[in-house]
C-alpha cells in the first residue's frame, strides 16, 4: 500500500516507454523515420489500410455487443439499437450456450442468461430475430467453442424467414485458439476443434460466401494482461495455424483468404494502438505473401474489428470511462478498423443499462460525425512518430512470433501451457506496475477522492424470472418437438463425427431445424472426441 | 520475485484459488494465486469450470486455510452461498472464503452478509490483499 502515491500528489506524466515496452523519443526527426515510407492506402503491404477512399467510401460499421437474459430480452434491445441508428448487431451469449451446456444441466443453471442470451436452440434464434430481417442486417456472434453450431442455427433461421443464404452477412469469431490461452469457452481437445473451425469456414466460403465465418482474435489475451505487441504476435501466429489447417483440409488460400478477418482491443496508449494495427495490417500481408506466395490483393487485405475498453475500464469514478472509451475509439479510427465497438462506462462492474449503452453509442457518432477524423485516409500517415512506431512494432511482433515458432507452433505452446503461463506473468506485471503508481489510473493509484463515495449510475438488474422461463421453454420445446426427427439428425452427426474428412456443417444444420438442442449436438460430439484437459500449472 | 519456502506473511498457510462455474475469465486468479505463492502460502490453483462440490472436496482433501473464489460472469451470489453451504455442510464452516472478480459495489456487501469474509476486486492492491488475508488467517 505504501508505494501508491498520495491521492493528488503532482507527478506529471513523463512515461518514456510504451505499455509495450518500446522507449520513445522525446522527438522523432525525418531521419529516424525515414525507413518507413508509408506508400499509398490500398497498396501492398497498405500500412495506409486496404481501401483507397478509407472512409469516404464506406464508413466503420458501428456495433455494439449485447445480449442478456432470454431472447425475448434481448430482441427488445436489438430493436431499441436498431431504431438508434446502429448499423449492425453484435450478439453476446450466455455462458452456458458457449460452454455447450443445456439450461437443465447443473453447470448452467447459476449462469443462464447472465453474460449473454440463452440461445439453446433454433426456436431461441427465431425469437432473438423476430421482426429483424436477416438479409438487412450484419450479425456478429461471439462464440467460439460452440461457433459451428450457433452459424448452423443462423443458416437454419434464415431458412425459416425465406432469406437466401448467400445474402447474409456477419461473423462469427470461431476462433478456439485464444480460447485455450485467455477467454476459457473451450469444450474439444484442440485437434477435433481446428477440425471443426475448418469445416464451418470451408462450409460458409461455399453457401455464405459474404459471410466471416472466422475472426481471429486477441482482444481477450490482451485483456488477459498481455501488450499491445504480443496481443497482435499472437493473433498473427493463430492466423497462420488456421491457415495451414484450412490448407491441409483442401481449402483455396486465396479464396479463404479473402473472409478471414480479425478482432482486437484497443487501451489507453492512443499512438502504440494506431501504430499497432497499421504494423498488425502490413505484417499480416507481408506473411502471407512471404510465406505462401499470396498475391491477390482481396486475400493479402487485414481487415479487423475493434472493441474498446475491457479491461481499462475502472470501477473508481465510473463516468471517466467514458473519456477512456473515446480517446480508444480514435485509436481504432486512426487505425483503420471496419467495425468498432465501444464499451459503455459501467462495464467494470455490471451489465450495460440502457442509458450506458446509449451513451456507447453515442461517442462513436460523435466520432463519426462530428470529429472530422474520417474526412481523410490515414490522417497519422507521415507522421514521424507514427511511422517510427509502426516499424517498431513490426518488428516486436516478428520476434514474438519468432518465440512461438522456436517454442515449436501455437498449438504445443498452447497444449503445454507455455502460452497460458506466459500472459499470466505478464498480468501480474501489468497489476505490479499498476500498484506501484508506474502505469497511472486516474481515480484509481491517482488522484483519487478518498473522501468521495463513488457514484454508479443507475443500476442493471437481470430480472430474476428469466433462469425459470428459459427453463421452462426449454422443457417445452423437448416435449414439443419431433423426437425421431431430432434422433436421427444427431446419430447422423455422432457418426460423421468420426470421420475427420467429412464436412459436419449439413449435419449442425440438420440438427438446429429438428430443433436439437446446443447441449444434444455437443454432447455427441464430446462421446466422439473427449474434452480438452487444461494444463493449470501457475 | 519468489520468496522462499516458509517465509513471508502467509507462511504456512494453504489456500484454494478457485474457479467456480463457467467463467473462463482467469487472468485474475493467476495473478492473486502468483501473488499468494510469493507471499509464501502454498496456492493451489483448480483451472477453470469447477462445480462447488469439487471446490468444496477439494478444500476439505487438501486441508486448506482459506478458499478464493474467482467470478467474474455475475454468478458470484449463487456461487459463493453454494460453497459457504457445502463447507458448512461439511462440517467445514470455519474455513474462510474470500471472493474476487467483478463484484457491483452494493452485492459486495451481500456477500459479506451471506458469510463471506472479504470481497476484493481488481482495484485493490496486492499488498494490501495479502496483508489483509494475513489479519485474516492469523
Amino acid at each position: 500500500m505504501s508505494a501508491v502515491p498520495k491521492p493528488g500528489a503532482p507527478r506529471p506524466e513523463t512515461r518514456a516507454v510504451t505499455p509495450s515496452g518500446i522507449e520513445v523519443p522525446v522527438v522523432v526527426t525525418r531521419e529516424m523515420a525515414a525507413e518507413s515510407d508509408p506508400g499509398l492506402p490500398a497498396q501492398y503491404p497498405y500500412t495506409r489500410g486496404i481501401f483507397a477512399d478509407g472512409y469516404r467510401g464506406r464508413a466503420w460499421t458501428i456495433r455494439q455487443y449485447s445480449g442478456f437474459g432470454s431472447a425475448e430480452e434481448s430482441n427488445q434491445r436489438y430493436r431499441f439499437l436498431l431504431d438508434q441508428g446502429q448499423t449492425g448487431l453484435s450478439v453476446a451469449l450466455d455462458l452456458p450456450t458457449q460452454c455447450g451446456y443445456d439450461p437443465d444441466d447443473p453447470m448452467a443453471r447459476p449462469e443462464i442468461g447472465k453474460v449473454g442470451v440463452s440461445l439453446f436452440s433454433l426456436s431461441e434464434m427465431e425469437t432473438l430475430f423476430d421482426g429483424i430481417d436477416l438479409g438487412a442486417i450484419s450479425t456478429s456472434f461471439t462464440i467460439n467453442g460452440t461457433a459451428a453450431i450457433i452459424y448452423a442455427m443462423y443458416l437454419a433461421a434464415a431458412d425459416k424467414q425465406g432469406v437466401p443464404r448467400e445474402k447474409l452477412t456477419g461473423t462469427i469469431q470461431n476462433d478456439i485458439l485464444k480460447e485455450y490461452v485467455a477467454r476459457g469457452t473451450w469444450i474439444f481437445p484442440v485437434r477435433p476443434s481446428l477440425r471443426l473451425i475448418a469445416d464451418s469456414v470451408l462450409f460458409s466460403n461455399e453457401v455464405s460466401p459474404r459471410f466471416n465465418a472466422i475472426s481471429i482474435a486477441g482482444a481477450h489475451v490482451r485483456d488477459a494482461g498481455c501488450t499491445a505487441i504480443e496481443e497482435m504476435a499472437y493473433t498473427l501466429a493463430n492466423g497462420l495455424a488456421y491457415v495451414d489447417e484450412l490448407i491441409r483440409r483442401g481449402g483455396d488460400l486465396t479464396r479463404f483468404a479473402r473472409r478471414l478477418s480479425f478482432f482486437f482491443y484497443t487501451h489507453m496508449d492512443l499512438f502504440e494502438e494506431a501504430a499497432k494495427f497499421r504494423a498488425g495490417r502490413r505484417l499480416w500481408a507481408r506473411l502471407l505473401r512471404e510465406r505462401y506466395g499470396v498475391t491477390d490483393d482481396k486475400a493479402l487485405h487485414f481487415r479487423f474489428g475493434v472493441v474498446c475498453g475491457g479491461s481499462s475500464l475502472v470501477a473508481a469514478q465510473p463516468y471517466n470511462n467514458i473519456v477512456r472509451v473515446a480517446i480508444e475509439n480514435l485509436a481504432a479510427v486512426l487505425g483503420g478498423a471496419q467495425s468498432i465497438f465501444t464499451c459503455a462506462y459501467d462495464e467494470a462492474f455490471q451489465i450495460p443499462t440502457e442509458f450506458s449503452a446509449e451513451i456507447a453509442l453515442r461517442t462513436q457518432q460523435i466520432v463519426q460525425h462530428e470529429s472530422g477524423i474520417a474526412a481523410t485516409v490515414d490522417p497519422l500517415g507521415g507522421s514521424y512518430y507514427v511511422e517510427w512506431l509502426t516499424e517498431r512494432m513490426e518488428q516486436g511482433m516478428r520476434e514474438v512470433m519468432g518465440e512461438i515458432d522456436a517454442y515449436g507452433g501455437v498449438v504445443k505452446a498452447i497444449e503445454e501451457g507455455w502460452l497460458q503461463r506466459r500472459i499470466a506473468q505478464r498480468a501480474r506485471e501489468k497489476k505490479d506496475a499498476t500498484d506501484r503508481g508506474e502505469r497511472v489510473v486516474v481515480g484509481q493509484n491517482q488522484f483519487r477522492r478518498e473522501a468521495q463515495a463513488d457514484s454508479y449510475g443507475e443500476v442493471f438488474r437481470l430480472d430474476p424470472q428469466i433462469a425459470g422461463r428459459v427453463l421452462a421453454k426449454h422443457a417445452e420445446l423437448k416435449r414439443s418437438r419431433d423426437a425421431a426427427r431430432v434422433e436421427r439428425a444427431l446419430g447422423a452427426l455422432e457418426t460423421a463425427a468420426a470421420n475427420d474428412e467429412q464436412n459436419l456443417m449439413p449435419l449442425l444444420v440438420e440438427c438446429c431445424h429438428a430443433y436439437a438442442t446446443v447441449g444434444e449436438m455437443v454432447e455427441r460430439l464430446k462421446r466422439c472426441w473427449g474434452e480438452f484437459q487444461e494444463p493449470v500449472r501457475l | 520475485m519468489n520468496a522462499a519456502i516458509g517465509a513471508g506473511p502467509l507462511a504456512g498457510k494453504r489456500i484454494l484459488v478457485a474457479k467456480p462455474g463457467l467463467d473462463g475469465h482467469d487472468s485474475g486468479a493467476k495473478v492473486i494465486a502468483l501473488a499468494l505463492r510469493d507471499a509464501g502460502a502454498e496456492v493451489i490453483y483448480t483451472g477453470l469450470r469447477k462445480t462447488p462440490e469439487f471446490i468444496v472436496r477439494v478444500a476439505l482433501d487438501e486441508d486448506v486455510s482459506a478458499v478464493g473464489l474467482s467470478i467474474l460472469s455475475g454468478s458470484h451470489k449463487e456461487l459463493a452461498r453454494e460453497v459457504l453451504e457445502g463447507l458448512a455442510a461439511a462440517g467445514a464452516g470455519d474455513i474462510p472464503v474470500f471472493v474476487g472478480g467483478t463484484i457491483p459495489p452494493e452485492d459486495a456487501a451481500g456477500l459479506l452478509a451471506a458469510g463471506v469474509r472479504g470481497v476484493y476486486t481488481n482495484d485493490m492492491p496486492l499488498a494490501q490483499m495479502i496483508d489483509e488475508l494475513a489479519l485474516a488467517l492469523a
